[in-house]
């Protein structure tokens, strides 16, 4: 299914795909804006509080920039949106492959020679290996900001010195990983939440056993994934 | 045209198709009885290779269809056109794009050209002012004639319906009756009608074949089929309401 979708990849932005590929990337990345700039920002926020608490101990609250920008710039930020995104869009997208699976609308489309991976899931999957990169740095851009907000304001650190930390520690190497983890669970919850949803069967019933066992795959794919991914780069 | 040569297909542990024979002609409307989980979807679904037989094989024209590669199954499925018994249209598409989806998609026609076309079918059928309705916004029975718009909007040789009446009131499962009649005396389409409704089987097939448990008990013209000494036959007809007394007295007491 994936390497099919990959195969159709070309046809995302031809004249009848285009709408399709746009309305999804508005579904991602527009639509879930809300609910990741809230998670972002507290993420941002325990983090410095958490290891602000832990460094002040030792006199050492002035790193708080560094430990959080790190964090999420390698890991959470990349690791929260694909929560996020498995979660919201992930489970929409079985669902709605789901519904169309039980409701024979899949059936339809293959007995009009209409490729169901090139009209439904390419798609997605372009949406998603897009926009989490896109995403992913909106939430450490975020997080950090979150981060300072509680550096400055409990912990009694400067916005300068909080940032010249963040971006002494942080490195390019780190941003890419990043994306690069980004990247790979865009394609996970795609494959994932489409698979389920084309795998459906028995009514509603399986619709919603279908969503449920999207986003809990995707949570731990995404999870595997990063520590591989971790592991491959970092060890 | 459309073969069955000793077709068994079993799903889980139950033989839905058991050794089924049967041939459909050009130009025939072929309507398939049965009770429910006699295996009347199943067949139809064998036509169209949404489902492979596990013995026995299914052709078309002459030709194969059991292992056909991909492209080998798109100029297949070119040739049919499927009402779904649920009208599958695509829910967040209004009835106009589900018409021209596969005008769209394997051709290269104008928007202009194509509008004419499915304004065309939507006219054929009454739906002239559904075009910019959702499906979720029309009758179940509108739904039934868009799906058949669409299904017809590739001219295609044989059309596959599945269940077209069920769910419907009888208004308008005459009216979808009629309309595959129409299809059938204007366009020369070779129908294969899934129902349970004998009625509207009497009246619009030129052959009948009932199953029962995965095998054919009949298979017959309209006036044999109700003429048909078999058992499971004649309690099928009495079940509804078609029995010596009334509208039938003359054909069943020949």
């Amino acid at each position: 299914m994936l390497v099919e979708a990959i195969w159709f990849m070309q046809f995302a932005f031809g004249k009848r795909s285009k709408h399709e590929t746009v309305t999804q990337f508005y579904i991602t990345g527009i639509k879930s804006l809300g609910v990741i700039t809230v998670v972002a920002l507290f993420t941002g926020m325990i983090l410095a509080l958490q290891t602000g608490l832990e460094l002040r101990r030792y006199g050492q609250e002035v790193y708080i920039g560094s430990a959080v920008a790190v964090s999420m710039i390698r890991e959470m930020g990349p690791f929260m949106t694909g929560l996020i995104i498995s979660a919201s869009v992930g489970s929409a997208i079985a669902a709605q492959i789901g519904t169309m699976t039980v409701s024979e609308e899949i059936s339809a489309l293959e007995v009009m020679s209409i490729n169901p991976n090139r009209f439904l899931v390419m798609p997605r999957l372009v949406a998603l290996v897009v926009m989490m990169p896109i995403l992913s740095v909106y939430t450490n851009i975020l997080g950090i900001m979150g981060g300072a907000l509680v550096g400055t304001t409990q912990l009694g650190v400067s916005v300068q010195a909080y940032m010249d930390n963040a971006t002494q520690f942080a490195t390019n190497k780190d941003l890419y990983v990043g994306l690069f983890k980004a990247f790979l669970f865009g394609i996970v919850i795609t494959t994932v939440s489409c698979h389920q949803g084309f795998m459906t069967t028995e009514g509603a019933v399986g619709v919603g056993r279908a969503t449920r066992s999207s986003v809990i795959i995707s949570f731990l794919t995404i999870l595997v994934v990063g520590y591989m991914v971790t592991r491959m780069f970092y060890l | 045209m459309i073969r069955f040569d000793k077709v068994t297909k079993v799903l889980g542990r139950k033989i839905v198709l058991d050794a089924v024979d049967f041939e459909v002609g050009k130009g025939e409307t072929f309507v398939v009885v049965g009770l429910s989980g006699a295996g009347k979807s199943v067949t139809l679904k064998h036509m169209i290779r949404l489902m492979r037989p596990d013995s026995g094989e299914v052709s078309i024209d002459g030709k194969i269809i059991n292992d056909l590669g991909r492209m080998a199954l798109q100029e297949l499925r070119s040739k049919f056109g499927v009402l779904f018994q649920s009208s599958a249209l695509l829910q967040w598409m209004d009835v106009f794009d589900n018409v021209a989806l596969p005008l769209r998609e394997h051709t290269k026609m104008p928007e202009k050209e194509i509008k004419r076309l499915v304004d065309e079918k939507l006219e054929l059928l009454s739906l002239g002012d559904a075009g910019s309705k959702l499906p979720s916004d029309i009758s179940g029975g509108m739904q039934k004639r868009a799906g058949l718009a669409r299904a017809i909007i590739m001219n295609p040789e044989i059309v596959l319906y599945d269940e077209p009446t069920s769910g419907l009131d009888p208004v308008t499962s005459r009216r979808i009756d009629e309309l595959i009649v129409n299809m059938r005396e204007q366009l020369g389409i070779t129908s294969v009608v899934v129902t349970h409704d004998l009625h509207s089987a009497l009246a619009i097939g030129t052959k009948i074949m009932m199953l029962h448990e995965g095998r054919i008990v009949e298979n017959a013209t309209p006036v044999d089929f109700i003429r048909s000494k078999n058992s499971t036959v004649q309690s099928f007809l009495e079940s509804q309401y078609i029995t010596k007394k009334g509208k039938w007295e003359g054909m069943l007491n020949e």
